[in-house]
């Protein structure tokens, strides 16, 4: 009895005491007071020093892309440090290349704030925020595709520009013991801020079997956003072409609903590529874009079709009807959305039509 | 063990009992950190260093505290918070007031605390009852053999950089097996003193 009580006591006095130290280190040597943080020379923060960039930027609602949650493991947390930074540390280096190196690029999670600091960082990142949002609409679209409507909280709004996505936080859930974030492209218009529609296929993966098993109308997620270089650019002169697989056509739906929504009067044509008919969705929102924007057509095409089918359509897959629709591609515009494959070929026919490199914008997944 | 000098306690942790050829202990941060010289030195000196000051830390511990009290079963409870604790403290004191240190060395100190070698010369110092001069001796040999191993093989792996390896031995294959080369050689000093 006496050598339990005496072993309690002295385990329990001694982690106490170190506790109590480590606790007082903690306030004195690892305070470093407030800090001023500058971000493109126009925006002030005072941020708590002692802390890494990242986490500091996350507090001021600034979301700096990272997968890994600051233990140097995925080198996405990139910023520019024009000032305060310290040297490039040895856990830095093997996610920077020579130009980065040279560009003042860190790692963000890495670099602690201990003196006032300037940082660069893309603007577009100052709109990226993170938003509670509940479950409205979760609607089979085919066998594999959900559509999911989040609405945001009364009130709130999320300005994105059409073709851009979110992230989605997946919580733990019976047979996943981790959280993750999946990105998926927004499908609604940028009219409508107070929701966003998205379209999920069943891949077997974290998120897709959290959507398709798990989730339930009502529920709460979070998601965070907007992301992306991939959105449509105003340039009215050019005939657009869009081309989506699958769920690709979540990001080129946004862009016709603004193009509906703002009444652009622009040539485009719309090559939706699936396996069946069963495969094809939205059809009756498509075919209502013909109506609101003059100079629209649909182009559905179906890779394995079959006689029972009864499909009157184009057979083949998009490339198909890409190499027989399409003349000439100089002065027009091409927003690809799908797998790398797809896109692959994709970008390869459009180059020998004459398309330039900066005429092709597309998103891979 | 009273008897034994302390300089050949040191010498003998550097070669004879050479934590990483004899022992093979300390071999996670050998074989994953052991890609370039200086860093390679850098780890060294650390461990050298945290692993010294623990084992002073931990001996007076034992000693005025374990000891009397007849808990010498908490030592392993007891030596491993110590570590941890310390290390934390080492790193936010030198983080604070000697920065360039901070950048050369202090980066490695997180991965110190799971280095097998710092709780081992403290377990092994009580379990051989060394004296307080030995115990320091020894944790400080058992730190520059471990230097001295981890530079010897970031050495050897430059060297070997730009040869082509058998698909599987890439990587910590081939590092055991110059690990394994290396203890061999090592084992020819093992005639000269003996600690144990």
């Amino acid at each position: 009895m006496h050598m339990i009580l005496l072993t309690t006591a002295i385990v329990t006095s001694f982690t106490g005491l170190l506790a109590v130290l480590l606790t007082l280190a903690d306030r004195t040597i690892a305070n470093y007071g407030e800090k001023k943080l500058v971000i493109n020379d126009d925006k002030e923060y005072i941020v708590k020093g002692g802390s890494s960039l990242l986490s500091a930027l996350i507090g001021e609602k600034i979301f700096i892309p990272s997968a890994c949650g600051g233990k140097g493991t995925c080198g996405y947390c990139k910023v520019k440090v024009l000032e305060g930074g310290g040297p490039v540390l040895p856990t830095e280096l093997p996610w920077l290349s020579k130009e980065e190196l040279d560009g003042n690029i860190r790692l963000s999670c890495q670099v602690k704030i201990k003196e006032d600091m300037k940082i660069y960082i893309p603007e577009e990142l100052f709109n990226v925020r993170e938003y509670e949002a509940t479950v409205e609409i979760l609607e089979d679209m085919t066998p594999e595709i959900k559509k999911v409507r989040l609405r945001l909280n009364e009130g709130e709004e999320i300005n994105f520009k059409p073709g851009q996505y979110i992230q989605l936080k997946v919580p733990a859930y019976e047979g996943n013991d981790e959280e993750v974030f999946r990105a998926y492209s927004i499908a609604s218009s940028p009219e409508e801020k107070n929701f966003i529609d998205l379209y999920i296929g069943y891949t077997g993966g974290i998120a897709t079997t959290y959507v398709h098993k798990f989730l339930k109308k009502g529920d709460r997620v979070y998601i965070n956003g907007p992301y992306g270089d991939f959105y449509y650019h105003d340039n009215r002169d050019k005939e657009m072409v869009l081309v989506a697989v699958g769920t690709g056509i979540a990001p080129i739906l946004s862009i016709l609903r603004y193009m509906a929504d703002n009444r652009i009067d622009r040539k485009a044509t719309f090559y939706f590529g699936a396996k069946t008919p069963n495969d094809l969705f939205e059809l009756e929102l498509i075919h209502s874009f013909e109506e609101s924007i003059p100079g629209f057509k649909f182009i559905p095409t179906l890779s394995r079709v079959k006689e029972e089918h009864n499909w009157t359509g184009e057979r083949g897959r998009v490339n198909v009807q890409l190499e027989k629709y399409i003349d000439n591609g100089e002065g027009k515009e091409a927003y690809l959305c799908g797998s790398p494959a797809m896109i692959d070929t994709v970008v390869e026919i459009l180059k020998k039509k004459g398309f330039t490199d900066d005429a092709i914008f597309y998103d891979r997944f | 063990m009273m008897d034994i000098n302390p300089t050949t306690i040191f010498l003998a942790a550097i070669f004879t009992n050479n934590m990483i050829f004899s022992y093979f202990l300390g071999m996670c941060s050998f074989i994953s950190v052991s890609n370039e010289i200086p860093t390679s030195l850098g780890l060294g000196q650390a461990v050298t260093f945290v692993t010294t000051a623990t084992a002073i830390i931990n001996y007076i511990i034992y000693k005025y505290v374990l000891l009397p009290l007849h808990l010498e079963y908490l030592r392993f409870v007891v030596f491993i918070i110590t570590i941890a604790a310390f290390v934390q403290l080492i790193e936010m004191v030198v983080e604070r007031y000697f920065p360039s240190l901070y950048y050369s060395l202090g980066i490695f100190l997180p991965l110190i605390t799971v280095n097998c070698i710092v709780f081992a010369v403290s377990l092994f110092m009580v379990i051989r009852n060394y004296t307080f001069l030995q115990s320091v001796a020894y944790a400080a040999g058992s730190g520059l053999g471990w230097t001295l191993a981890i530079v010897a093989m970031a050495g050897a792996k430059q060297r070997i950089k730009n040869n082509k390896l058998p698909k599987g031995l890439e990587g910590p294959g081939i590092t055991l097996i110059i690990t394994g080369l290396m203890a061999l050689a090592f084992v020819g000093f093992s005639g000269i003193v003996q600690i144990q």
